[in-house]
């Protein structure tokens, strides 16, 4: 099993500068997203729309999604659909093995790595470049992604130019930017040239077009797919939305909330295959439907993956994303993880504060906040919390339901926090005390001192 | 207990509750935390109707002295700079203050009542609503990075040399405070109830 967050977050924290590297590069996206917002007088209009065509969505997935299989079959577009991770990579293989084809391209698809779909290739000696440059950064180093849109926001360029210097024979010590995405643009290149099939994620389905739509900063998406034979798109069955004029409502919204921008670089639609090209569209359920079921959990599945609650998070920002231990990290990963395996991923409802800054960035309005809440009530009913706390919220709930006990319980813990200080003040055993004084314990309770002083 | 992922053993204290707070016009608690709390989960099958008057008769005490009493003026003094630390509950939830995310007009509940304040100084930090990590459970079961998200928020509030951090939950203060105290600084910690009724 995982070591949970808290321990990876733990490790994270020693380098103490490193975290405040992190911290800030991270803040300064949540400011330039506030800066995009603030010009906006409509935004909080955006997002109500937003958040009521996906409800509206995902209250008629089966209706929109037909239509869309219909709609791009039309389009001469071959519909897949896959009930879970396996399936959808075993699609992708057998398309790899019926056209003998060995030189692969894919730009980032979050779905991809939910389904871990480039170990399961792999594994059968099948090698798929990731050609986003973040993705590329992090998979020549052998690491999953830290954040959704920021694949490598954890690495400095330092760590940057050594890694390209052990894959790509770049130059020892050279740090400038312009210089190693110069490298890696060369690298990327060829490798686009070559590319016989190009695997993109999918931002937005629409049904009433059969087209998809895929959003990139740096046209590696539109790269692969233009020299490539093949282009299959990999999507989640909560990509769907309803109509073209919708999607000006979220594709103002995406880019503002991701990084700040008004529009993300390179808006693509994909509707039909070129003269002579072949395009899949694999539709993905892996657990969503499960999910959908879920009355308290399934608004989570109006996530367009924009990453601002990721970047808005303080507890995000200082434990980076592999504390998460999940594809989808943040406090959106904290409620779709659960989910999927909902034993290796019960510590991450926890690893918040409840503060709620991550519901109010959502441009979906998703309740995040709260859905952290409710995941918490699920996971303590179904025992998958330490027994130690457990035993420890029943001692709790004993002692608050009866107030004499309470009174006493209080009294005796101020005499003993006064008169036997160094019985709490143990770092092991008591965490509070590590980083931190212990408050001053006071002669009486507040309730005794009202009783002394206003005489009731 | 219930942020803990425990509002199935809040029962008796719900009962209590309820039995201590029946039949009062107003209830008024010094921390948005748990006014949030009550608001939100208060339930109990046996007395509904109580617990529903409760739910939407409790307030926060910025929130009663803006609201209810609408207060213009105070006689307190307070000849100090002062830092506001706006607590998640009471700013997201209970919506004392604007917030940095929304697109909306720009206010502050505790802000307008520290302002009356004769002589005392406000000072926001960099970052106005950052969480400071006290989080319930969440300040031992993640100890690291509650302790860093204290040491960042007090860093903030120490670069505007402030005397005092007030805010409107103990929770929050007595964190900050413990983390303050462990490196020695003389910053200290105060509730806004404290200054607001204070006559230096």
């Amino acid at each position: 099993m995982n070591p949970s967050h808290a321990k990876l977050a733990e490790a994270f924290n020693e380098d103490e500068k490193r975290t405040d590297w992190h911290d800030q590069t991270l803040w300064f996206v949540r400011q330039k997203r506030d800066k995009a917002a603030q010009i906006l007088p409509e935004w909080e209009q955006l997002r109500q729309w937003a958040s009521d065509i996906k409800d509206h969505t995902l209250s008629n997935l089966d209706v929109y999604l037909a239509e869309f299989e219909r709609k791009a079959m039309a389009n001469g577009i071959q519909v897949h659909w896959a009930l879970d991770a396996a399936d959808h990579n075993a699609i992708i293989h057998k398309i790899i093995c019926d056209q003998g084809l060995t030189r692969i391209v894919k730009s980032k698809s979050m779905l991809t790595e939910e389904c871990h779909l480039n170990d399961y290739l792999q594994q059968s000696g099948i090698e798929v470049i990731d050609t986003d440059l973040g993705e590329r950064i992090v998979q020549l180093r052998k690491e999953p992604p830290s954040h959704i849109v920021l694949p490598a926001i954890h690495l400095k360029k330092q760590d940057v130019s050594e890694t390209f210097r052990e894959h790509l024979g770049t130059e020892a010590g050279n740090y400038d930017p312009q210089y190693l995405t110069q490298a890696a643009r060369i690298h990327l290149r060829e490798k686009f040239i070559q590319s016989e099939l190009a695997i993109t994620g999918v931002n937005f389905a629409v049904a009433e077009t059969g087209g998809i739509v895929v959003c990139t900063n740096e046209g590696n998406a539109d790269m692969g797919v233009h020299s490539a034979r093949i282009h299959i798109g990999c999507m989640g069955i909560e990509k769907i939305i309803p109509k073209a004029e919708h999607l000006g409502v979220f594709t103002r919204l995406l880019a503002r909330s991701a990084t700040g921008q008004p529009i993300t670089t390179y808006t693509s639609h994909f509707h039909r295959p070129r003269p002579g090209q072949e395009m899949h569209i694999i539709i993905v359920d892996n657990g969503r439907s499960r999910q959908l079921g879920r009355e308290d959990f399934r608004n989570s599945l109006k996530c367009i993956r924009c990453a601002a609650c990721f970047n808005t998070c303080p507890v995000y920002r200082r434990s980076g994303g592999h504390s998460y231990h999940t594809a989808v990290a943040g406090p959106i990963g904290s409620i779709l993880n659960p989910n999927l395996d909902m034993k290796a991923n019960a510590d991450l409802p926890f690893a918040s504060t409840l503060c709620g800054s991550c519901t109010n960035v959502c441009p979906v309005k998703i309740n995040i906040h709260e859905q952290l809440w409710k995941w918490r009530q699920v996971i303590a009913e179904e025992g998958l919390v330490a027994p130690s706390k457990k035993y420890n919220m029943k001692m709790m709930a004993f002692v608050l339901a009866r107030p004499s006990l309470y009174r006493l319980a209080g009294s005796a813990g101020r005499w003993m926090m006064r008169n036997l200080p160094f019985l709490v003040k143990v770092k092991v055993l008591n965490p509070w005390y590590k980083q931190r004084e212990m408050p001053e314990a006071p002669k009486e309770s507040f309730r005794d001192w009202y009783k002394k002083n206003k005489g009731v | 207990m219930a942020n803990s992922g425990f509002a199935s053993l809040s029962g008796g204290c719900d009962k209590n509750f309820i039995a201590n707070f029946s039949g009062i016009d107003y209830i008024v608690a010094p921390s948005g935390s748990c006014v949030l709390h009550i608001k939100e989960h208060l339930n109990d099958s046996r007395s509904p109707a109580e617990a529903e008057f409760i739910r939407t008769h409790i307030y926060e005490l910025t929130e009663f002295l803006t609201d209810v009493l609408k207060l213009e003026k105070l006689s307190a003094r307070f000849p100090y700079k002062v830092g506001l630390h706006s607590s998640c509950h009471g700013q997201r939830g209970l919506h004392l203050s604007s917030m940095s995310e929304l697109v909306a007009p720009a206010f502050s509940k505790p802000a307008a009542l520290l302002n009356m304040v004769s002589g005392l100084q406000l000072c926001l930090p960099e970052r106005p609503d950052e969480c400071c990590g006290f989080g319930g459970t969440f300040c031992v079961f993640e100890e690291a990075v509650s302790v860093k998200m204290g040491v960042d928020r007090i860093k903030e509030h120490e670069s505007n040399h402030v005397d005092v951090i007030t805010g409107g939950d103990v929770s929050c203060l007595m964190h900050l405070e413990g983390i303050m105290k462990r490196k020695g600084s003389k910053t200290r910690v105060m509730h806004i109830a404290e200054i607001l009724n204070s006559e230096q």
